[in-house]
């Protein structure tokens, strides 16, 4: 067997765990699937006037342009998640077990995150379906479905990987999940719930420049009026910055922990 | 072929060094007990050994490869079973053995015919898709130990295989270990019970405070402590007198209390008619009477002054553990 082939295996199967211990531990999935659905529902309901307002992109319905702030949401915990569940796996020694294995250590990383990738994909795909179920168009029709599920599932990957690197370096899953405000403090700072051009200063500059409101708009696109190059172009080089950002920070943290143990 | 090789290992954690420069060597098929109490260095040691750890000085081979430089080939050459089994509550049985088994390169269908096998001889084929955060202390420990043995290493490391077991539990894994050892593996075991050193170590290391102390078969490290003594208690009142009558036998030991007294015999039981003849005939009633046979404990208390027991009684102290 080649050593790709090899660790390809190992990947899956590491993902797959990660997955299945995803739906076994509610407190990981709650966060997820619940919160979002629950705030995209109070939102929806009480805040699709807005669309009248003057500068509010042309939508078909708040629920609509929501649905892109809700699937960043949910990709956005499932990294967290990610992260905690790779912490708990430190705290208890689990992560042992896979370092005395004779792998490369790089993938037990991309296990943990291959699963984290599937929860975006499960995020998207659930977020899409609730637009469906509830009247929303898909303005990019099928292919702008697959583009709106493929941007959720990577930049899933890419927040996932800074996930790992936090709780690989600290090895604690209460760190880990102490950053969750901070996810939600990224995510109203983004352009995920209301549209940038109606935002105040400061709030609006920071939005501007951080990298979630690109993703985002990359997402939406296809969703509110159907696929653009550009808003594709500005999601993937997000995603990609964030990916090396993770993969750098990962590899700086598998390294201190196996220099301390 | 050794099959662990140490000289010089050390480990410091900050300022505190953990491993103080231990020399070990285990021959292939040998049972090594590495005996110590709490924060004594045994986990640090066996976390270099399965390069887990990165050692801060020395070297250290295990099955002829360099835990540092072929780490990779280390891996591939172990089992290990580390303390308070390392098992993720959420996944069942079944599922952890066959994904150590893909974590050891087995192909899937050889993977779950081996993790079949494996639960059928640990006795958890019952239990084998019952999630692990049901199963007792024991049946975690056989997990573990399952899961340690699916690609039939020739190097095992057990880290403190049956602490907090019930005795019945701790014969069952002593059992496991010797059965395997029979099959050939070498087992390199930490413990900090001085009965399952002995039970089940072909050779013991005695680590304490980052040093081996001690090192040898049980029994001749026993051996070089002296030779058994006979503890008599004695009617009270008549202690002086049955110590002078006993010095005449052998070499008085310290007493434990007023009550006792201690004699060395040379001949261990053969003396003790003799004993028991002289204080009869210097008219000195004796309450009882044991042989005691020198243990591992007072190997332990000979090298390092303390009693290893006693100690993990009183202090729960751990190894430093890094920042």
């Amino acid at each position: 067997m080649s050593e790709l082939t090899r660790s390809g295996r190992v990947v899956r199967a590491l993902g797959a765990r990660s997955i299945r211990q995803t739906f076994r531990r509610p407190q990981l999935l709650a966060p997820i699937v619940v919160f979002p659905t629950l705030l995209l529902a109070i939102q929806t309901g009480g805040a699709g006037a807005s669309i009248e307002l003057p500068g509010f992109p042309p939508v078909q319905s708040f629920l609509q342009f929501m649905l892109a702030g809700s699937m960043m949401q949910s990709m956005m915990l499932a990294g967290n998640s990610g992260g905690i569940a790779f912490a708990v796996d430190i705290e208890m020694g689990f992560t042992d077990r896979l370092f005395a294995a004779p792998i490369p250590r790089f993938a037990i990383v991309l296990g943990r995150l291959a699963g984290t990738a599937a929860l975006g994909l499960f995020a998207s795909l659930w977020f899409l379906a609730i637009g469906l179920i509830f009247g929303a168009h898909i303005e990019g029709g099928v292919p702008g479905a697959l583009l709106a599920i493929l941007l959720v599932t990577a930049s899933a990957l890419a927040v996932g990987g800074i996930g790992a690197a936090i709780a690989l370096r600290t090895g604690s899953a209460s760190v880990v999940q102490g950053l969750f405000p901070l996810v939600l403090v990224v995510l109203f700072l983004s352009s995920a719930f209301f549209p940038q051009e109606l935002m105040i200063e400061p709030a609006k500059t920071i939005a501007e420049y951080n990298p979630l409101s690109f993703i985002v708009e990359g997402v939406r696109e296809p969703i509110i009026s159907g696929i653009d190059a550009t808003h594709t172009l500005e999601a993937v080089a997000a995603i990609l910055g964030i990916v090396v950002l993770g993969l750098v920070l990962s590899s700086r943290a598998l390294r201190h922990r196996l220099r301390v143990g | 072929m050794a099959a662990i090789e140490v000289a010089g290992l050390e480990r410091s954690f900050g300022e505190v060094l953990a491993v103080r420069g231990i020399d070990l060597r285990v021959a292939e098929g040998e049972i090594y007990g590495f005996l110590g109490p709490n924060g004594a260095g045994k986990t640090t040691t066996v976390r270099m050994l399965t390069t887990l750890l990165l050692p801060s000085g020395g070297r250290a081979s295990v099955a002829g490869h360099d835990v540092v430089a072929e780490a990779r080939r280390v891996r591939a050459s172990i089992g290990v079973a580390l303390q308070e089994a390392a098992l993720d509550p959420l996944m069942t049985g079944r599922e952890l053995i066959r994904l150590q088994a893909t974590l050891q390169g087995l192909p899937p269908a050889a993977g779950r015919r081996r993790a079949d096998a494996l639960l059928e001889r640990v006795d958890l084929a019952g239990a084998a898709d019952r999630r692990v955060g049901g199963y007792s202390g024991g049946m975690k420990r056989r997990l573990d130990l399952a899961a340690a043995l699916v690609h039939e290493p020739s190097v095992l490391f057990l880290d403190e295989p049956t602490t907090g077991l019930d005795p019945v539990s701790r014969k069952t894994i002593w059992e496991e270990v010797r059965a395997l050892n029979e099959d050939g593996t070498t087992v390199f075991l930490t413990t900090q019970y001085l009965e399952e050193a002995d039970q089940l170590a072909d050779n013991v290391g005695i680590i304490d405070s980052g040093r081996i102390v001690a090192e040898g078969t049980p029994e001749s490290l026993k051996d070089e402590i002296g030779d058994p003594h006979v503890e008599l208690l004695i009617s009270e009142g008549e202690a002086a007198e049955a110590e002078r009558v006993c010095a005449e036998i052998g070499r008085l030991l310290p007493p434990k209390d007023g009550k006792r007294v201690l004699v060395e015999v040379e001949n261990g039981a053969a003396d003790i008619p003799r004993v028991v003849r002289a204080l009869d005939e210097a008219g000195i009633a004796v309450e009882s009477l044991e042989l005691v046979r020198p243990t591992l404990d007072d190997v332990f208390v000979d090298k390092t002054g303390h009693h290893l027991e006693k100690e993990e009684s009183e202090d729960g102290g751990e190894e430093p553990v890094p920042a």
